[in-house]
């Protein structure tokens, strides 16, 4: 029995990082939908259509197609279609069926994310959009990479709501004892769909990561504030200094550090995801050692959570007969998370539609 | 830097505080009654409960 978490729809989903997308052709799935992305010559504006060729179903992301201008021709036939997926050449004949287009998605490109709209188009709002500013703003460097993950996206969520797993799972590297043994408070914005979880330890070890790379010795107090914004972006904004040491108050806080840890979980079939992390800091940013350091112990990190949950998913399939859960106290940001995504599950669900 | 813009109309905010030093959750719904447990899944069930048993007057509830 597969652990399966249905798909909100009517939602933006970050389909890939800005620097992804380019003049070469991009496959991605999302919620099921297969889409090739690309960007026009000109304006470099990006493009995303399905990625299946209407006349056979060739996936228009792989070679041999490619691309002419700001058009894409199918690699199998030769079916040629424009940014708007129209159809507007096929071989050997005048006559271009009227019902040869492909669907394009509505795309918006911010904070350097391409984010796409899975639903129908007409009710695509890029207000809506939530903003990461930081992983784009002067000031700020960001180490960042995607990591497919074979589980459902409700585990990542999981995973994610619940920081708990650091002290045990990320041991050595983000976690210490006092993740786990410090309450969280939690609170839902139930018209924003916004989950936020914190977690304010005042007298805590200093992980490996931040030791490391602050330079920090001896005990520190540690702020993790997190805000879900579901169905997709997961902000983590996280505040170390030495111990006892608090904004000012006026509100600034130059003896603190600030990271924000960014994660878009991307649905993309069942039981897969799309693992987009991100590490921002606005300290240190000259040097080019913290940054490695960052991104290789936070690639470590990811690929921690990637092995657990590649597990967990193959475990949950392998119950014959259904299984139960025990939450605790350290699941209340969790069971919040699992709660609006059901809401949002429930309002993108519209009547099926026939195939012909 | 971050976040939504505002939501129109009022917000709806729902909060959970695990007391320190306790096993205990205290909630507070968006209408502003307030519930102890020690069991988040009763406490998500008493908060998305409401009105029912959210009323001024009506008992409070104290899970477990």
């Amino acid at each position: 029995m597969p652990h399966m978490t249905a798909f909100a729809r009517n939602q933006w989903y970050v389909a890939a990082y800005s620097h992804e997308v380019g003049r070469e052709l991009l496959g991605r799935t999302i919620l099921g939908e297969t889409l090739v992305l690309y960007r026009t010559e000109e304006e470099g504006t990006p493009v995303v259509l399905h990625d299946r060729c209407v006349h056979r179903r060739y996936p228009l992301s792989e070679a041999p197609t490619r691309l002419d201008g700001d058009r894409i021709v199918c690699g199998y036939h030769g079916f040629t279609y424009d940014t708007t997926g129209t159809c507007v050449y096929v071989p050997g004949q005048k006559r271009v069926p009227r019902t040869a287009r492909v669907a394009s998605y509505p795309v918006v490109e911010q904070d350097s994310l391409i984010w796409v709209w899975i639903g129908d188009p007409a009710l695509a709002d890029p207000q809506s959009i939530p903003r990461a500013g930081h992983l784009d703003s002067p000031g700020w460097v960001t180490v960042r990479g995607m990591e497919p993950i074979d589980c459902d996206y409700g585990l990542l969520v999981d995973n994610l709501l619940d920081l708990s797993h650091e002290t045990y799972l990320h041991g050595g590297y983000i976690g210490t004892p006092e993740v786990a043994e410090t309450p969280i408070t939690t609170e839902v914005d139930e018209g924003a769909g916004i989950v936020r979880v914190s977690r304010h330890m005042d007298d805590a070890e200093c992980p490996p990561f931040y030791a490391r790379s602050t330079g920090i010795e001896g005990r520190i107090t540690r702020w993790q504030d997190i805000e879900y914004h579901a169905p997709c972006l997961y902000l983590l904004h996280s505040r170390i200094a030495p111990v006892g040491v608090l904004p000012e108050a006026d509100g600034s806080d130059p003896n603190g550090f600030h990271t924000e840890i960014t994660y878009a979980i991307t649905p993309s079939g069942d039981g897969k995801v799309y693992d987009f992390w991100a590490v921002s800091r606005d300290w240190a940013t000259e040097d080019a050692e913290v940054t490695e350091f960052l991104r290789g112990n936070n690639h470590t990190v990811v690929m921690q959570d990637v092995t657990a949950l590649n597990l967990l998913q193959k475990t949950l399939g392998s119950e014959r007969t259904g299984y139960q859960e025990l939450s605790i106290n350290i699941d209340t940001g969790g069971l919040a998370a699992r709660r609006i995504l059901a809401r949002l599950v429930e309002q993108g669900e519209k009547p099926v539609e026939k195939v012909q | 830097m971050t976040g939504l813009p505002p939501a129109a109309g009022p917000r709806e905010i729902y909060r959970i505080d695990w007391l320190p030093g306790t096993d205990v959750l205290h909630g507070t719904c968006h209408c502003g009654r307030e519930h102890t447990a020690q069991d988040p899944v009763e406490m998500w069930e008493w908060m998305l409960a409401h009105p029912q048993g959210h009323a001024t007057g009506e008992p409070r509830g104290n899970g477990s």
